[in-house]
């Protein structure tokens, strides 16, 4: 038996965290699953690293304020004398120097939180439900305020009420902002009249619905894809929350608290609609709120999330039983969601030596470095391996987020980046470490004997550790 | 130490160019074409084909598309005329070079069989080959290369992992530069002994070595293009034209797949400048950086450009456009019959859209990149099927290519 629980402290702290620190299958090795689930039994407590961070509504409200500047500016070279005729590339200029700085410290935070934390299946979590909530940092504004989201909307959420972290997160600056819902305005809103009317008599000047958000939510957030919406629910629900919007625009988005969440009466669509065959009456932002909580209780919705932590969790293609069982308790704690991970970590299945799962490059990284105890204090050298590896922090690319299954990551020359940042991490751990004691504390009894021969025959030991980073079982969890 | 590149040549499995040497005696190696190059270039988000291609003759259009619309030929930054009704967008003065020159078709009101608007979903489609998502755990193009299995036609997906149309039994590479110095030839034997017993691991290190010494033959300096000055454009212009000259080399892959992301135009969409504007620009720079870099090779070439559905034919409430249906599509390459439009219009009124909503699909995208496939690529009209299994009734266009 204590064969089995050794073999289970290192699935513990490989498959559900992100890789063992030295010392850590030790802890794990009494009640490997007891282990997990007290780290999301503790009470949750900010990170140190994060309490220095700018909030998203201060870094939102001084782009803001830059971007007002900038406009009005440009308003005052005559007409045809503006030094770039680009409005948007006028637009952008200075952008991203002025997030680049918040970004990389939301970068170099969450990496330092992942690389020390003694609790990584709760961090594993957090980036579980920050990939499925994504905001891309590809959209410009979203560069200094994706990990905002990250940090204000989900991380403290993850362990209650899925209901609590959808809200949350809907409502968060940062995604109104990525799926274009801030100016999104019912036809028949205030401010949809008074341009309907100036249409009339000016020419084409319409302000009307955005879908993008009302879309993702359905599809990416609650529902899935084939959770049983149409066209019309989404038209509908888009309607549901025109008026979404953040503080401190220009011109008639300018009211609210500059760079935080603002309900505008002026661009919500009036009159009770209906989402999925309900009828919701008008009641301004409640009305929305009623619409997500009742997406956040659908079956369709149990069966998503369901999916999405079983494949991420357990298998690219989870067996049947396993996603019913999730679903089953989802729905059983009305989206409360522990049980849910205690249905998980309980699961017999998910306790199979045999891996299933490739490691994504933000997992691989986080567990070579976990393993080998390295922590870089610049910047640059602490985000190397997301960069090289093909996935910086919060860029996924779609309100998708990262795909989750082996063959989105194993591609050849994805192989050979990963061979080429081992080399340059162990050229720089160098002989500090022996690759066979990194190997015991990093794998345990999953270190085969094969992979165990060629670290014991490599010719440095730097090129051990390399072999270590690269063998089969390190690359898989 | 041998550096990785003569180790990989001295122990390389004979190339295709040998193997038919000996099998045909008295033809050189140089004098051996490979197969045709066809490269597809997937444009993830949706294309807005309405600003990319807009039809400003339709009296429609302009009413449509409001402070988006893109004005007609005569206008200061108009689109750029191609047949008196359809233009290009003017950031697409380098492709209207090669509709001048015959190379560049160009098809409108396109649509693979998806007809829902998730992203997601209509990648999967487009990518499956079938006529629903998840329809195939295999992408077509990967199917092509199974076609083509007697004639040894290598697949190169360009980045780091393999886009599912790409994906399946046949192996396939990957390249992208790197900013890390290479690993020695002898961790590379020792990982392959260690990957002796995964299958997988092992046949992509294979591949990886192979791709990475034939982009060591091409490539400029790994480090001088890590550091290039020119930032994002200007580096994917030197994977393009990199990937040329990879593909045009000898024993290169001939069949690749290139893919972008950022076509989301949801809101402040822009019209002759703006978002998509730059998006467009980098795009027209990127594939005459790929026809630079397939050099003689390019009069062989055939590249389908495409995305996963159109947009919708209003401009919405904050000037952009939601997910629609039909698309436009380019099929560029020296091979190509060019010069030519490829639509039937459908006409841009209410009643004529898809749901009240979307340009409606005239042409069934399949049937373009099925007939490439057939004339291009000489596939036996038998494997159609099997590469876009049930559709059966679409049938191949002709004379994309030239004969």
């Amino acid at each position: 038996m204590i064969t089995e629980r050794a073999t289970q402290a290192a699935i513990a702290a490989n498959r559900f965290g992100l890789g063992a620190r030295p010392g850590e299958l030790s802890s794990a090795a009494g009640d490997p699953r007891g282990w997990l689930l007290a780290q999301l039994h503790s009470s949750y407590r900010v990170p140190a690293e994060l309490e220095e961070l700018a909030s998203g509504r201060e870094i939102l409200a001084t782009f803001l304020a830059a971007r007002a500047a900038r406009a009005a500016q440009k308003k005052s070279f005559p007409r045809g004398a503006t030094p770039d005729g680009d409005p948007i590339k006028l637009l952008l200029d200075g952008v991203r120097e002025q997030l680049l700085p918040h970004y990389l410290a939301q970068a170099t935070a969450r990496t330092r939180i992942a690389l020390r934390s003694e609790s990584s299946f709760r961090e594993s979590l957090v980036h579980f439900w920050s990939n499925h909530f994504a905001v891309s940092v590809d959209k410009p504004v979203c560069l200094g305020i994706a990990g905002a989201l990250e940090n204000e909307a989900i991380r403290p959420r993850i362990d209650g009420h899925f209901t609590d972290l959808l809200l949350a997160v809907e409502t968060h600056p940062a995604m109104i902002t990525y799926l274009d819902n801030e100016r999104s305005a019912g036809p028949h809103s205030e401010l949809g009249d008074r341009a309907a009317r100036r249409h009339r008599e000016r020419g084409p000047e319409k302000i009307g619905l955005n879908e993008n958000l009302a879309r993702e939510i359905l599809e990416l957030h609650t529902l899935g894809v084939d959770g049983g919406y149409q066209q019309a629910d989404v038209t509908s629900f888009a309607a549901v929350i025109t008026g979404w919007s953040i503080g401190g625009g220009q011109g008639p988005f300018a009211d609210g608290e500059p760079g935080d969440f603002v309900f505008r009466a002026a661009l919500h669509e009036p009159g009770s609609k209906r989402v999925l065959g309900r009828g919701y009456s008008d009641s301004g932002l409640a009305q929305g709120q009623a619409v997500l909580r009742d997406l956040a209780g659908h079956p369709a919705t149990a069966r998503h999330l369901a999916t999405k932590l079983a494949r991420h969790f357990v298998a690219d293609d989870p067996s049947a039983a396993l996603v019913d069982r999730l679903a089953r308790a989802y729905s059983a704690n009305d989206g409360y969601l522990p049980p849910v991970y205690e249905a998980l970590v309980n699961w017999e299945e998910a306790w199979e030596a045999e891996p299933q799962k490739f490691k994504q490059p933000y997992e691989f990284v986080y567990s070579a470095l976990r393993a080998l105890e390295v922590t870089p204090g610049q910047p640059k050298a602490l985000l190397a391996g997301f960069e090289v590896l093909g996935q910086r922090h919060w860029s996924p690319g779609s309100p998708a987020g990262w795909p989750d299954r082996q063959a989105d990551w194993n591609g050849a020359d994805a192989l050979m980046k990963r061979i080429e940042w081992s080399v340059a991490l162990a050229d720089r751990v160098g002989d500090k470490r022996s690759a066979l004691d990194s190997a015991s504390a990093a794998l345990g009894s999953l270190a085969s004997a094969h992979t165990l021969k060629s670290l014991g025959n490599a010719a440095s030991a730097s090129q051990a550790l390399a072999l270590l980073l690269m063998s089969p079982e390190f690359q898989r969890r | 130490m041998r550096s990785r590149r003569e180790f990989l040549w001295a122990s390389a499995n004979i190339s295709l160019g040998a193997v038919l040497a000996s099998a045909l005696p008295g033809v050189s190696f140089g004098a051996l074409p490979g197969a045709r190059p066809f490269v597809v270039v997937i444009l993830r988000g949706a294309l807005d084909g309405l600003a990319a291609v807009p039809p400003f003759g339709d009296s429609d259009y302009s009413d449509a598309r409001g402070p988006i619309a893109i004005g007609r030929p005569a206008a200061p930054h108009g689109a750029l005329d191609l047949d008196g009704f359809f233009g290009l967008h003017p950031s697409l003065p380098l492709l209207h070079e090669r509709w001048r020159a015959g190379e560049l078709l160009v098809a409108h009101a396109v649509a693979s069989p998806y007809r829902e608007r998730s992203h997601f979903d209509g990648q999967n489609v487009l990518e499956n080959g079938g006529d629903r998502p998840s329809g195939s755990s295999s992408g077509w193009l990967n199917r092509v290369l199974g076609a083509l299995a007697g004639r040894n036609v290598d697949g190169l997906a360009l980045g780091q992992n393999v886009p599912l149309i790409l994906r399946g039994p046949v192996p396939v590479g990957s390249w992208a530069p790197s900013r890390l110095p290479e690993a020695d030839a002898e961790l590379i034997a020792r990982l392959r002994d260690l990957y002796s017993d995964d299958a997988t691991l092992s046949a992509r290190l294979d591949e990886a070595t192979r791709m990475e010494a034939l982009a060591d033959g091409e490539a400029p300096a790994d480090s001088a293009m890590a550091n290039s000055k020119n930032g994002g454009l200007g580096r994917l212009k030197e994977i393009a034209e990199t990937a040329g000259r990879m593909i045009a080399s000898p024993d290169g892959p001939r069949v690749a797949v290139f893919d972008a992301t950022g076509w989301d135009t949801h809101a402040g969409e822009g019209a002759a400048e703006g978002q998509l504007a730059g998006r467009l620009a980098g795009l027209d720079q990127v594939l005459d950086a790929l026809r630079r870099g397939l050099d003689s090779e390019w009069s062989r070439t055939a590249i389908l450009v495409c995305t996963e559905f159109g947009r919708t034919v209003q401009v919405n409430g904050t000037r952009g456009t939601d997910h629609g249906t039909g698309m436009a599509a380019f099929v560029v390459g020296g091979a190509v019959r060019g010069g030519r439009m490829l639509a039937d219009w459908p006409g841009l009124r209410e009643k004529q859209r898809y749901e009240g909503r979307d340009l409606r699909a005239t042409t069934d995208l399949r049937a373009l990149a099925k007939g490439l496939l057939r004339d291009h690529l000489a596939v036996p009209e038998r494997a159609l099927l099997d590469i876009f299994p049930g559709s059966d009734a679409v049938a191949p266009v002709r004379d994309v290519v030239r004969a």
